[in-house]
């Protein structure tokens, strides 16, 4: 029981990073239906941004919201230069440059920042929390808690506010949206943004755990993209749960059968799971117009 | 429009040249004359060995564009059939007594029956969600590659004998190329074969909308799926060569930075492009190589350039300046 | 604006340096293809400092037998693939004499025939036996090896009457290959691996791998074979856990970082290392300590990082092979290679260094010192 409980607290640690990768790639996709791989590199810079301005002595929750603004930057600038020229292309296309700038980012990082790895002391200490024959970091709950939050702030934003009412609309059908009369191309600069701030966020509350350095972002990436589509591309609640699904496979996969092939076994339930839902768990059908 | 600008006399020429690029021997005897040549340019050792790997990697491409740019499906793992040859020449000589050019064989089959399998409940998925499937598909072989240590040598590799055909080794850079120029040439031609017959059109029919296709009376599922075999056999051979020229394979040839990097090079010298797959690919093979002068600079450059490419570039290299120059050949 | 116009400018210089059809340097060619950036970019970063650092000062000082020095080093970014051909052009393009270098074995794997194709002397940094295990005539390597690190360590378990031990590996080629290796000599030194566990190179949390540690039978001590952050996250699961077995890591994360990642949790980890790391402990007398002093000021100074093994073992494979040229009375390839066989008594970071023709790495047990953490230090467990 009591490892039973271990592996689970396991799950959600690294399902809700997952989760929190998966949250930006559902949010561009929305907006945009742009696959954006260099959100990797989103979480990466709000990780590495924040451990270099402490490092220059900056007090850790300024670094914090410099790191975020800063990768903010890097989103918009993504879009602006990167993704807008390009925006007629075929998604592949577009896929193709998020690549780019996945590559491009690293590069800078590993220019400005340096090839080591790093960690940022955990906001409640290290001392484990002990229940049932289990322990769990306080950070874990921390960056739980963090998901929820960020879950909550998108889901009042898209459903409370007309910018959000705008994004839902752009996500159904950009042609119809740009003939009531919105700005779909402010509304997705302003997607690319709000995931960069999502990745910055969490890049900064899970360094405590994961550790980081300039190349992490690819598997996450990978990992989150994953996660995002066993749940169902441009679902918010999608991506948190196959996040979190992905995590717990993981663990209970290293608990149970072999840690050489958790990585496997969580692919095949995704393979497994697609082929019974193509859509995954809450995707929308699409139709496919003749 | 732009013979309204010439004289006359000059139209005819124009017109019996735009007539000879349309000819179906045009582009492969271009793609013979270019491989022959080629050496010509070729100073060193280290030249062939690039335009040897330009030349595999560009087979592996012509495969994989007939999956993605006729029939518009995408593979974020194909580097996996790569790992499938590869391994195959490696372990086939090694732990079962077989030679080379058997085990390249062999792994071509197994490549095609391992796709004929996956292939069907695969390729019913669309768009992203094929794109997870097959990129979990690649993973799974990579994952076995490295963890099976007793057979493939785990994630440090293993030694891959040199291949034997009668008596003859096949080894150094220039035999190299020789070998991996014809096969592509041979690739190149099954390709442009396979494109020009009613596989070919039904492909693209699937490509333009398959719901339109099905209603046309396209066997959806089953071009779709020979399109993934056959892909899967160029990859194969693909790895094959690359181990055996290398003489020593580590599971990287399937990793997930491998596929996304073929992927890059069919989208970058343009999907649906036979000479794009070779432009493509010796883009992403040479660009590496001169870039290093930059030292720290190298991996931000090369991202650049990738973005600018498919900005300006976007039908991809090939497909784009074709058009620019008037001579539109599909 | 400097971000874009640098790399523009360096585009073109570059290309004007490739038109310009090669330079005319009368210098010595030293070759090196390093896993500067990727997933062994903490073995590579170091390396190629090193090596930089130590190149530019050998050339103020007026070089080797008064001729300078030309380093070249690649990037592999810990693709095999790619360091064959880096290995092809150092050979055929840049006409090198000599190679120190290849971070990882499995590059080291893939480069070494062309080395041996071509007779160019080649001193690896990567850490597997099978390097130099059967000997190749022009390969050699400065690194401890898995087995001696496993050796090592049993030798302390005997010690502490410690006889059934766990392994929790890293699946990267590093933590794959000790994790064979340790099991291979285990039973040479009575010891039995009761349970085996793995994680992966990227992987953020270890817990549900230590529980099932914790709750087998019998298991007296665990032992880590692996690097990069990987060890700092099972040190740290594994005091989240409370496991209070001793804990052994691997000379895969000798650096100062370790420490610093692990925090709190990495007190009472024992790992064997090269004196490198507790330099300023040594006892005076001790032949490495002023070495590993000077390497280590020199490093910390220039590159405002702490010293690692890794960089250490660029800094031995680049003077052995200096020796031997010294030695040889120039960079005749074949003579440096049967001077770099004979070097003896070479007093290096990683030990005292004496090859042989069925040698080409030199070191032996000795050379590893038992290191435990205490109090964020290392201290030398006697």
């Amino acid at each position: 029981m009591a490892e039973n409980l271990q592996f689970a607290f396991s799950g959600l640690t690294v399902g809700t990073v997952y989760a929190l990768v998966a949250l930006g790639f559902t949010l561009i996709y929305n907006a945009s239906d742009v696959i954006n791989f260099a959100q990797g590199e989103f979480v990466m810079l709000g990780g590495m941004t924040t451990v270099f301005l402490a490092m220059a002595g900056l007090p850790l929750p300024l670094a914090a919201l410099a790191a975020i603004a800063s990768t903010v930057v890097v989103g918009l600038a993504l879009h602006r230069l990167a993704i807008e020229p390009a925006r007629t292309a075929n998604p592949i296309v577009l896929i193709m440059i998020t690549i780019g700038a996945s590559i491009f980012l690293r590069g800078l990082a590993q220019v400005v920042f340096d090839k080591r790895f790093h960690t940022l002391p955990p906001i409640f200490g290290s001392e484990p929390i002990r229940i049932g024959g289990a322990a769990i970091l306080p950070q874990s709950l921390v960056v739980l808690a963090g998901a929820v939050v960020i879950v909550v702030l998108l889901w009042a934003f898209v459903d409370r506010t007309l910018f959000g009412k705008a994004l839902i609309a752009t996500s159904a059908n950009r042609l119809a949206a740009r003939l009531v009369g919105i700005d779909t191309r402010q509304i997705v600069g302003f997607s690319f943004a709000v995931s960069a701030a999502i990745g910055a966020a969490a890049g900064i509350l899970i360094t405590p755990i994961t550790l980081t350095s300039f190349d992490v972002g690819t598997l996450l990436a990978l990992k989150g993209f994953a996660a995002a589509m066993l749940g169902g591309i441009g679902s918010a609640l999608g991506a948190v749960v196959g996040g979190l699904l992905l995590g717990l496979l993981e663990a209970f996969a290293a608990g149970y059968l072999s840690s050489q092939y958790k990585d496997a076994v969580a692919f095949l339930v995704i393979l497994a799971v697609l082929f019974a839902m193509p859509q995954g768990l809450f995707g929308k059908t699409r139709v496919e117009r003749v | 429009m732009q013979d309204e600008t010439l004289t006359p006399a000059a139209r005819p020429i124009r017109s019996r040249l735009a007539s000879l690029r349309r000819h179906p021997l045009a582009l492969p005897a271009a793609l013979t004359v270019l491989v022959a040549v080629t050496p010509l340019f070729l100073a060193s050792s280290y030249h062939y060995r690039i335009a040897a790997l330009v030349l595999i990697f560009a087979l592996a491409c012509l495969g994989l564009n007939l999956l993605m740019g006729y029939a518009g499906q995408i593979s974020l793992g194909h580097a996996g059939f790569m790992g499938i040859g590869a391994y195959a020449v490696a372990i086939g000589p090694a732990h079962l007594g077989l030679p080379s050019w058997l085990s390249l064989l062999a792994g071509a089959a197994l490549s095609a029956l391992v796709a004929f399998i996956v292939g069907r409940p695969i390729l019913r998925l669309k768009r992203h969600y094929l794109a997870v499937a097959t990129l979990g598909f690649g993973l799974l072989i990579a994952i076995v590659l490295t963890n099976e240590a007793e057979f493939t040598g785990g994630p440090d590799g293993m030694a891959v004998e040199r291949m034997q055909l009668f008596g003859w080794t096949a080894k150094g850079t220039v035999t190299w190329y020789w070998i991996s120029a014809i096969t592509f040439l041979l690739g190149a031609k099954l390709a442009l074969n396979l494109i020009d017959s009613p596989t070919g059109r039904a492909l693209r029919a699937i490509h333009d909308g398959e719901v339109a296709a099905s209603v046309l009376g396209v066997d959806v599922a089953r071009k779709k799926l020979a399109a993934f075999v056959l892909a899967a056999v160029y990859a194969s051979v693909a790895g094959s060569y690359l181990a055996l020229f290398n003489g020593h394979i580590t599971p990287d040839v399937a990793g997930f930075l491998r596929s996304i990097e073929l992927v890059a090079m069919v989208v970058l010298g343009g999907m649906g492009s036979i000479l794009g797959s070779l432009v493509g690919t010796a883009v992403l093979v040479v660009l590496p190589q001169t870039l290093t002068v930059l030292h720290d600079y190298e991996h931000m450059v090369l991202g650049l350039i990738i973005i600018c490419i498919m900005i300006f570039l976007r039908e991809g290299i090939v497909p784009t300046l074709a058009a620019a120059l008037g001579a539109r050949r599909s | 604006m400097w971000s874009w116009k640098m790399p523009v400018a360096g585009v073109c210089a570059g290309l004007a340096m490739l038109l310009a059809g090669g330079e005319a340097f009368a210098e010595i060619k030293i070759g090196s293809v390093l896993s500067v950036t990727g997933p062994a970019s903490f073995l590579g970063d170091p390396e190629k400092k090193t090596l930089e650092m130590y190149v530019e000062a050998i050339n103020a000082a007026g070089g080797v037998n008064g001729e300078m020095l030309e380093l070249v080093v690649y990037d592999d970014a810990a693709d095999p693939n790619a360091a064959r051909t880096f290995a092809t052009r150092l050979v055929e393009q840049d006409e090198v004499v000599a190679v120190v270098g290849g971070s990882t074995t499995g590059s080291t794997l893939a480069m070494a025939p062309v080395f041996e194709e071509a007779e160019i002397p080649f001193i690896s940094l990567a850490g597997a036996i099978q390097i130099v295990e059967p000997v190749r005539q022009w390969v050699f390597k400065t690194p401890h090896t898995d087995t001696m690190a496993c050796e090592k360590i049993f030798t302390d378990l005997k010690e502490r009457d410690l006889t059934s031990v766990a392994l929790i590996s890293g699946t990267g080629g590093f933590g794959k290959s000790m994790h064979a290796q340790c099991k291979k000599v285990a039973p040479d030194h009575g010891i039995t691996i009761v349970h085996e566990e793995t994680y992966g190179p990227r992987d953020s949390d270890m817990t549900p791998q230590l529980t099932n540690i914790k709750n087998a039978d019998g298991v007296q001590a665990v032992v880590n074979p692996g690097f990069g952050q990987g060890p700092a996250i099972v040190t740290r699961n594994y005091r989240q856990l409370g496991i209070s077995l001793p804990l052994y890591q691997s000379h895969g994360v000798a650096s100062k970082q370790f420490i610093e990642l692990a925090g709190d949790a990495a007190d009472g980890v024992r790992l064997p290392a090269a004196a490198l790391l507790i330099a300023d402990k040594l006892p005076d007398g001790d032949p490495q300590k002023p070495v590993v002093v000077s390497y280590k000021q020199t490093y910390e100074e220039k590159t405002g990082q702490d010293v690692s093994t890794f960089g250490g073992h660029a800094y031995d494979g680049l003077m052995i092979l200096i020796e031997a040229a010294k030695r040889a009375g120039g960079f005749e390839p074949a003579k440096v290679r049967d001077e770099i066989e004979k070097t003896s008594g070479f007093v290096g970071t990683g030990g005292v260094v004496n090859m042989s023709p069925s040698d080409h790495l030199g070191l032996d047990l000795s050379a590893f010192r038992m290191l435990e953490i205490e109090s964020g230090d290392w201290t030398l467990v006697e």
